[in-house]
């Protein structure tokens, strides 16, 4: 169980999910956002959400994206909470073509 | 602005919630009072999710964070509509925020639904979630073959209520009296039964996984119905549905048969039932075959003639669900929920001024708990800029509507009064090995509040 931010949402940071979580569990910082998952409830709102599919339960994530897991608890741990959505970063919309979104 | 700005909600559950945590973050120091018909505050939270997902209520920790924030009054046991009125509301605040949900079931309309046997999915879930409104309905679990209609969550509640040991279930916050009721069943056979197909189906994957990992379940899908046409085909490419591709792949482990419990369940697509039968009560259903017609995600299903009876003593409908009109409310009829804009409520004339709606009332029965936290943020986001000519003159707010109510002989129960219904439920669990054992007549919950 657990549900983590991966790579997709560096540069993006569309922040749809803060939106729908239901617990406000995400924190974020200049670049991206991050789960914490002391907080989280595993209802999977938020996987939807994301317009770049960046959010991933975690018998979803690849052998390469383990790694997010420990980032997602460093981060959420230091990073304030955001509880409201913000405008993406500048970087967003070509980061979402080049992933083709 | 020239007065603190004071604002009802009517109905406690998410969408409710989250309308007053958008109001307090709002900064205005905005005035928040929430009405509910039932003594317990958190809706369907409290009342909708199953017992066996303890997960899924822990919103109720940050419901109740945010009734505790200054400026924050409930009123429980306030019916709106008996007890006082919505023009009633809107006179002594600045905004009304309707946030009341949609608990009516929308019905199959073919004949025989009427009969003995045959339920709405709601009245289940109320009952065996200790909804007060449910607590004296009857549900024959000596009946071994159980239809249930639709493909959407609730219908796999239904079904993994049904599938669970009672063992299991005496852990959760269940309703005693379903747990004894559960006890006593007898189901060997349940029917999972959906108009279109797998393709379709509203399953989420998690959910749809959980049914085969029960012990009781022996659970069962046709290989013939997992051959897609080729707009289902389209529809499962696409790289949006992630959770639909997920369905697909858990359906095509049921289709080698997964489990060996004694309970068969099967998966059936692309059938509409068509007429219920029986003498007194329900003995069969009459399913329609269809097939599929229209473009990739719009597909419809079309009956084609065909159809066979099977046997079934217990039949659930999870459907569709709509809400109750209120007076002086514009209502959309075919909906099932109010007229609205972006969560401004809309008369024949235009705007309503002062008048909101949220959560289901406001966007139809659909999605989950997160998704009534951007619906009520989108309506806050609403009444937010219209603020500034709402609040020209100032309210009477809590204070006024509290000397309404008493005047009218209403017993309201408040926020502290609420806490002590629940610090008693959570005793009485205590005492019976699980996280709570609820109240479920409303004068048992009036006891304890007012003791």
């Amino acid at each position: 169980m657990g549900v983590y931010v991966t790579e997709n949402c560096v540069d993006c940071r569309y922040t749809e999910c803060v939106k729908v979580c239901p617990v406000s569990c995400f924190h974020a910082d200049e670049k991206m956002v991050y789960v914490d998952n002391e907080i989280c409830i595993d209802c999977f709102a938020c996987i939807p959400a994301c317009p770049v599919q960046a959010i991933l339960g975690e018998e979803d994530l690849a052998e390469e994206q383990q790694k997010w897991i420990e980032i997602n608890r460093e981060r959420s741990a230091v990073l304030p909470v955001i509880k409201k959505s913000v405008d993406p970063l500048s970087t967003a919309d070509a980061k979402r073509a080049a992933l083709g979104f | 602005m020239t007065a603190v700005p004071r604002v009802v909600i009517v109905g406690a559950g998410p969408g409710g919630f989250y309308a007053a945590e958008a109001l307090f973050d709002l900064g205005l120091g905005v005035e928040v009072s929430m009405i509910d018909r039932l003594p317990s505050p958190f809706g369907l939270v409290r009342s909708g999710v199953a017992p066996d997902h303890p997960n899924l209520k822990k919103p109720i920790e940050t419901y109740d964070a945010i009734a505790r924030q200054p400026g924050f009054r409930y009123f429980g046991n306030v019916e709106v509509g008996r007890d006082v009125s919505v023009d009633e509301l809107l006179q002594v605040h600045h905004a009304v925020v309707l946030c009341y949900g949609a608990p009516r079931d929308t019905g199959l309309g073919i004949p025989g639904e009427t009969l003995p046997g045959s339920h709405a999915a709601t009245e289940f879930v109320g009952w065996y979630n200790g909804h007060p409104d449910y607590r004296d309905c009857h549900f024959d679990l000596t009946q071994e073959s159980v239809v249930i209609v639709g493909q959407g969550n609730v219908a796999l509640d239904v079904a993994r209520i049904l599938l669970h040991g009672v063992d299991e279930l005496r852990k959760t916050d269940i309703a005693e009296h379903a747990l004894d009721a559960l006890a006593a069943s007898r189901v060997r056979e349940i029917r999972i039964v959906g108009r279109r197909g797998p393709a379709q189906a509203k399953f989420t994957s998690r959910e749809l996984g959980e049914i085969g990992v029960l012990p009781a379940a022996d659970v069962r899908v046709s290989p013939a119905d997992l051959m897609l046409n080729p707009a289902s085909r389209e529809e499962a490419a696409a790289r949006t549905s992630v959770n639909l591709k997920k369905n697909l792949g858990i359906f095509a482990r049921y289709a080698l048969s997964v489990g060996s419990g004694p309970v068969a369940c099967y998966f059936n697509f692309l059938e509409s039932p068509l007429e219920i039968g029986g003498d007194g009560r329900v003995e069969r259903i009459t399913l329609g075959k269809n097939r599929l017609e229209g473009e990739p995600f719009a597909q419809r299903a079309v009956a084609t003639g065909a159809a066979r009876e099977v046997g079934c003593g217990l039949m659930f409908r999870a459907v569709g669900y709509r809400g109750d009109a209120l007076p002086g409310v514009p209502f959309d009829e075919r909906r099932g929920v109010v007229h609205c804009e972006s969560g401004r409520v809309i008369s024949d004339a235009g705007p309503m001024s002062g008048l909101y709606a949220a959560g289901w009332i406001k966007r139809g029965a659909t999605g989950i708990i997160g998704t009534n936290r951007a619906c009520s943020g989108e309506t806050v986001e609403a009444l937010a800029a219209d603020l500034p000519g709402l609040v020209q003159a100032p309210r009477g707010g809590a204070v006024a509507l509290a000397g309404l109510l008493e005047g009218r002989g209403v017993r309201t129960v408040d926020y502290p009064a609420w806490l002590r219904i629940d610090a008693e439920e959570v005793r009485r669990g205590r005492i019976a090995g699980c996280p709570r054992r609820k109240f479920t007549r409303v004068d048992d919950m009036l006891g304890v509040a007012f003791a």
